[in-house]
């Protein structure tokens, strides 16, 4: 391990602060435990993907700006999710493309820039986790995760080390669970058929825990599973990984209510 | 054909409710990505394949006005004539009247997509000329008065008892007792009417999966042989083809076609390979009398040297349409035109326009599979934002939409008051949903919560979280 730790900013993604900040917590504990100081710069939002999908150019380039002047000086940014990494490692250089002066900033940016479970793995060689869970879990591939960072191997070799958990492939882990961003409200009957698709084919390993490392396609799973009353339970890879299952229900489950006797 | 493409999500409703259809393609979504995958890994050379393609149409591509000028010397060197149609117009004009010319009565047909895109059979009809498809798919289409639902296999749409139902009211001489369930009894059904219409057609017509400059050759690939049939009987030969088809030399049409049928079916090289060079020579045993290519350009030359070039590159395998989960889920013709799945969710908007074809690049989650097993590695998601962009230019998505993107890009540009929005709905829903853990139903959310539930959150966001704990880790550091 390096004698200066690395000084990792995180960008916690829109998704995970609005819904589940127990994934960015689980992050937290991964990369400190990893040996990194880690901070969370407090001018970040989202990392501009719905504007840059929707064919609005002109504010993912200002979003993107943004990103990048929040994340200056950090030596890595990590991020729980494929798809928002992706947006800044892979589009963030293309999209400025014909402004030469800050495609460098953006390529440096996108350079020091990693997907959570893939830094783990990829950048401080981690090979395995001090975690436990009781279950057989299932992982589905999401998709700019797999295609656009090749995460694939690397959140499976860490979750073989979690004690008690067995994994269990799904027949076709690499497809589209039907999320998709907007595209999940803009065409809702066929973001449907592939969600339910995709909900057939986890049901059918028989396994009781899902796991992905992205929150829009756990959103979208979890609340198929739930209103097709499949008792699966659904959560973030990071929340496994970094034994944090006891302070939080898996996704769409309530918390307990706290009994009298705790008040 | 009249395009349908703007009644996307009206034609995609019929699909999904379509038992037949939705059976059909549950065969599909497994089969070709499972044969294409074990064909791949038998040829461990496949990557750099792959690059040697892309160089070849890209030379192509640079250099188009050139091959295209030898390939007409040497097609007419060969005794044969190369006709160029700016559009699907003066394309069909050119068929018919050497269709004419011949005193053409029936034409047989081999598949051809560009026959499909200037809408040929149609207007052959039109003008008292029966086209008869040959291939047994576009057969079954043809009897069905569909339109192919796949660039490569036209009736996957269906499932076995429709077309057998389809011979039926076809077929009127069938004798009631007949079973035609089975595939093979339909092959020979489809064979034994077939081979009458091979002997008298007067001119046949295929298409063309690449035309070769060097020797003025067209070459098809088909794995049930009417292609052969179709341009070797009658006494003219029609090739239809768009211009990038060209290719400059036979060695570079073999690499394509490795990459082709491995891409397409998963097959090493398709079982009928065929080379078409001008007209039936002195001493050939076989051979049309003439030989015509109808050279399309209907919008292409308009993509070159701008951001829809690579598309150019496409060779049609339709790798991208059996690895889409978007047409698994709607099949072909919810796409309303010729083009269907990623390759058509590109190609379409150009030929028939985006104010048209809008949904089409719309409709993907960029789920980047039809990339990542395209032969020719066009970027197809990239190229449906850059129709997104174009649209967003000029205003052509619908106003909700527009109008909560704005809301959405102002507030995410100012983080402080992004803040006090993101907590107060994460707070809200949390405080509305946190007794179940979800919603059921949610206002202004309906698309989301008519088909699944909406897990609720946890409630205080991350950033107060992290917030209220750094103020805790000074507190404790602050010395009483």
């Amino acid at each position: 391990m390096a004698a200066i730790p690395h000084r990792v900013g995180l960008f916690v993604t829109c998704l995970v602060d609005l819904f589940r900040p127990a994934v960015g917590f689980a992050a937290v504990k991964l990369l400190e435990e990893a040996g990194c100081t880690v901070e969370v710069p407090a001018l970040q939002t989202c990392c501009g993907q719905p504007a840059y999908n929707g064919g609005d150019r002109a504010d993912a380039k200002a979003i993107a700006r943004q990103v990048i002047a929040a994340f200056a000086g950090f030596d890595y940014v990590v991020v729980p999710s494929g798809s928002c990494g992706g947006m800044i490692k892979i589009h963030y250089p293309a999209l400025f493309a014909d402004e030469p002066a800050l495609a460098e900033e953006a390529k440096a940016l996108a350079a020091r820039t990693y997907e959570l479970v893939s830094f783990l793995t990829d950048v401080l060689n981690l090979t395995q986790v001090a975690a436990s869970y009781s279950g057989t879990a299932t992982y589905h591939d999401a998709c700019s995760g797999l295609r656009e960072l090749n995460v694939k191997a690397q959140p499976r070799r860490l979750l073989a080390s979690v004690v008690g958990l067995a994994l269990k492939e799904m027949a076709t882990p690499e497809v589209c669970c039907g999320f998709g961003g907007t595209f999940c409200v803009k065409y809702p009957e066929i973001s449907d058929k592939m969600v339910a698709d995709k909900v057939a084919d986890i049901a059918a390993t028989g396994a009781d825990t899902l796991l992905c490392g992205d929150m829009g396609c756990l959103l979208n799973m979890a609340g198929k599973l739930s209103r097709l009353g499949k008792p699966v339970r659904v959560r973030h890879v990071a929340e496994i990984l970094a034994d944090m299952t006891d302070a939080v229900p898996p996704l769409g489950v309530a918390a307990p209510a706290p009994r009298k006797d705790e008040r | 054909m009249q395009a349908t493409s703007h009644a996307f999500k009206a034609n995609a409703h019929r699909a999904l409710g379509n038992p037949d259809l939705q059976r059909a393609m549950g065969m599909m979504r497994t089969g070709f990505p499972a044969h294409r995958a074990k064909a791949i890994a038998r040829l461990p050379e496949f990557d750099a394949l792959r690059d040697d393609g892309i160089a070849i149409k890209n030379h192509v591509l640079a250099n188009l006005d050139f091959y295209l000028e030898t390939f007409e010397k040497n097609v007419i060197a060969q005794g044969g004539e190369v006709h160029w149609c700016r559009n699907a117009a003066e394309a069909r004009e050119t068929v018919l009247a050497i269709c004419r010319a011949h005193d053409a009565k029936t034409v047989t047909k081999g598949k051809s997509m560009i026959g499909e895109e200037i809408a040929i059979n149609d207007f052959l009809e039109a003008n008292a000329i029966t086209p008869v498809e040959t291939d047994l798919g576009e057969y079954i289409v043809q009897i069905r008065h569909e339109t192919p639902s796949h660039i490569i296999a036209p009736a996957v749409h269906l499932v076995k008892e429709q077309v057998a139902e389809s011979f039926r009211d076809a077929h009127k001489d069938l004798p009631r007792e007949r079973a035609l369930e089975e595939p093979r009894v339909l092959c020979d059904e489809a064979r034994a009417v077939l081979r009458e219409k091979f002997l008298a057609a007067d001119v046949g017509i295929t298409g063309a999966n690449f035309l070769v400059a060097e020797t003025g050759s067209s070459i098809i690939v088909t794995n049930e042989g009417n292609g052969d049939l179709t341009q070797t009987l009658p006494k003219c030969h029609i090739v239809l083809a768009s211009l990038e088809k060209i290719v400059p030399t036979l060695e570079d049409a073999s690499t394509l076609l490795r990459l082709l049928a491995r891409s397409a079916t998963g097959q090493e090289f398709s079982t009928y390979t065929t080379v078409s060079t001008g007209p039936r020579r002195a001493g050939d045993s076989d051979g049309p009398e003439a030989y015509h290519v109808v050279l399309l350009d209907n919008g292409r030359t308009a993509l070159l040297g701008g951001e829809f070039q690579d598309m150019l590159r496409c060779i049609r395998c339709a790798a991208c349409l059996n690895h889409c989960p978007v047409y698994a889920a709607i099949g072909g013709h919810a796409y309303g035109w010729v083009y269907s799945g990623p390759m058509g969710a590109v190609l379409t908007p150009t030929l028939i326009g985006i104010e048209e074809a809008g949904n089409l690049p719309n409709a993907s989650t960029f789920c980047g599979r039809c990339e990542s097993v395209c032969p020719m590695r066009i970027p197809l998601p990239k190229m449906m934002r850059q129709w997104r962009e174009r649209e967003f230019s000029k205003h052509l998505a619908p106003k909700a939409q527009r109008w909560g993107l704005a809301l959405w890009a102002f507030l995410v540009q100012r983080p402080a008051l992004y803040r006090l929005a993101s907590n107060a709905a994460s707070r809200a829903l949390a405080y509305f949903g946190g007794a179940r853990g979800r919603f059921r139903s949610l206002p202004l959310a309906s698309g989301w919560t008519d088909m699944r539930d909406m897990p609720a959150p946890q409630g205080k966001s991350f950033m107060t979280l992290w917030a209220e704990r750094r103020g805790r880790a000074e507190r404790s550091m602050t010395p009483p």
